[in-house]
């Protein structure tokens, strides 16, 4: 499903932070990627999720070479990738109803008809009720607008899912919910994952198999 | 360990908050709490995110916002009621110098344009009197923070670091209590190990400490007891041993929240917690509540010998529900 080769990334060309590492993510597979804070782990998330673009290296999605990252990227690898971040606050829009926040990626890529149907399948599944919908940001816990980006993750179905620190800042029970929820979703539609975090008691409870990071990866690791 | 209440550092009494929203609605956020944290103590207080924890901190240092009411009592080291100090007071003799606050976001916490030394010299002088390199150097390794790092500014460092960044002027003071209000989130492991090993070794020196988190993990290290809170109410305290070991928690939302640990059985409570502008008549609880029955969806029950259920699961040694029914 993805395939990430020598990949070599970050935010200055003279110290990458990400450097010549490979992760392979098989269909319908769970991958946890362990590693402490600072290693670069989020920075090659986000190059999966189609949100940085590399310095060097090839990725693959779904047996298509990735040709660009961000806006480059055509719809249609976009769409098929769905992220979830540690700090819901961070991602979600202040301005908009929880509602409106699972219904963005409806509406961005036109199939504004299937908002009501979708949010009304979504809601109960992440356990939001009618009244929590209509709030926005401010007026919810962390737990509660994380559950709302996890339903805006998943209102295009991909076929791949990025989880990245998810559950981080939530307690025990938000995060057993919220992983059970990923999991149902995965095994209705067969999507892979690739959960990046440093738990390592909750990666391993969580994933098909885990890639651990090197302390720093000076040279190719290959990562599974 | 003493639990006398003339002895704690801080004594809770009926501590509730409310706050009044727009239309006249009330937000019951914290309601009857009662606790006590003794010298040389770790209370952890844990609960899920909304259940009202935070605002219990921002109670005791007086940082509420203005349409926040509170009533009970909270009385900081026998002779000053936190929640009818002014604002002087408070400013002037109990933040910094009789509460040191770790703060839950360092990053966030200290100030972005300014070094850390530059931010210790500043909290030495104030507090102290004290100037000089020496005891900047001396302040920063109190809370284990490098010399070599003391010119640096908050974006240059890890979190870790600015987690001990912040730890150092919460120590400052020397205040005999110190109230750490999510002090590990978003750090990894091993740095949270290390955070509230820290945060130990201080309480083992012979403060007292107060930590709010959700991390079970960390509170389980840390905590000579521990205090659950759900819905705004602390609904168990127990000593730490026996409700992370055997015989485990009395409260079926703690029995919950352990089970729910992904080494334990990974399960989610079922549902989520209640609205605190619409708290239920009887208990919060009852709507997730395997063990609920009538009498829980009409009648509150009363926190009792460290317990607010009406079918507290049992197995319990009785030793422990003598200790505990001292804090009641």
């Amino acid at each position: 499903m993805l395939e990430l080769t020598r990949i070599t990334a970050g935010y200055d060309r003279r110290a990458p932070v990400v450097r010549d590492v490979s992760l392979i993510v098989g269909h319908g597979e769970a991958v946890g990627l362990l590693g402490p804070s600072g290693c670069g782990k989020s920075t090659l998330a986000k190059v999966a999720a189609l949100l940085h673009r590399p310095d060097a290296g090839t990725m693959t999605l779904d047996g298509t070479v990735v040709r660009g990252w961000r806006h480059r990227a055509p719809q249609e690898q976009r769409t098929a990738v769905g992220v979830v971040f540690q700090q819901p606050r961070l991602s979600a829009d202040p301005r908009l109803s929880l509602r409106e926040l699972i219904a963005q990626p409806l509406r961005s890529t036109g199939r504004r008809r299937e908002v009501p149907a979708r949010v009304a399948e979504l809601a109960p599944l992440v356990g939001l009720s009618a009244e929590l919908l209509e709030r926005r940001p401010h007026a919810v816990s962390d737990g509660q607008l994380q559950r709302a980006c996890l339903a805006r993750a998943l209102v295009l179905r991909p076929g791949l899912l990025i989880c990245d620190e998810m559950t981080a800042m939530l307690d025990a029970s938000t995060t057993a919910a919220l992983v059970a929820v990923v999991e149902a979703y995965r095994a209705e539609s067969g999507a892979a994952l690739l959960a990046v975090g440093h738990d390592r008691v909750l990666l391993e409870r969580w994933c098909d198999r885990t890639v651990r990071w090197g302390e720093r990866n000076a040279e190719s690791v290959p990562l599974g | 360990m003493t639990r006398d209440h003339a002895a704690a550092v801080l004594d809770v009494q009926n501590l509730s908050v409310r706050f009044r929203m727009r239309g006249g609605r009330d937000i019951a956020a914290v309601t009857g709490a009662r606790f006590s944290v003794a010298p040389g103590e770790c209370l952890a207080l844990v609960g899920e995110s909304g259940c009202g924890k935070s605002v219990l901190a921002s109670a005791l240092l007086g940082l509420l916002p203005a349409n926040a009411q509170t009533t009970g009592s909270a009385v900081l080291g026998g002779d000053i009621d936190l929640l009818t100090a002014g604002e002087r007071t408070l400013a002037r003799t109990v933040r910094g110098r009789r509460i040191g606050l770790v703060p839950q976001s360092p990053a966030a916490h200290l100030t972005p344009v300014r070094t850390v030394r530059a931010q210790l010299e500043e909290t030495l002088r104030e507090l102290t009197g004290v100037r000089g390199a020496a005891a900047v150097r001396e302040a920063a390794a109190r809370a284990s923070f490098p010399a070599d790092h003391l010119d640096r500014y908050p974006h240059e460092l890890s979190g870790g670091l600015a987690q001990r960044a912040a730890t150092a002027l919460a120590l400052i003071g020397d205040a005999p209590l110190l109230l750490a209000d999510e002090p590990t989130t978003g750090l990894d492991r091993d740095l949270v190990e290390r955070t509230v090993d820290e945060l130990r070794r201080h309480t083992d020196e012979g403060r007292a400490l107060l930590i709010i988190t959700h991390d079970l993990a960390a509170a389980e290290r840390i905590a000579d007891r521990v205090a659950v809170m759900y819905a705004g109410r602390i609904v168990e305290i127990a000593d730490a041993g026996p409700f992370f070991g055997a015989p485990g928690p009395r409260h079926p939302y703690a029995k919950g929240l352990l089970d729910a640990l992904p080494e334990r059985d990974f399960a989610p409570i079922p549902g989520m917690p209640p609205e605190l502008g619409a708290l239920p008549d009887g208990c919060a609880f009852a709507a997730r509540c395997t063990r609920a029955d009538a009498r829980c969806t009409t009648e509150r029950p009363a926190f009792d010998d460290g317990l607010a259920c009406h079918h507290g699961l049992t197995g319990r040694a009785s030793h422990s529900l003598t200790k505990a029914a001292a804090d009641a």
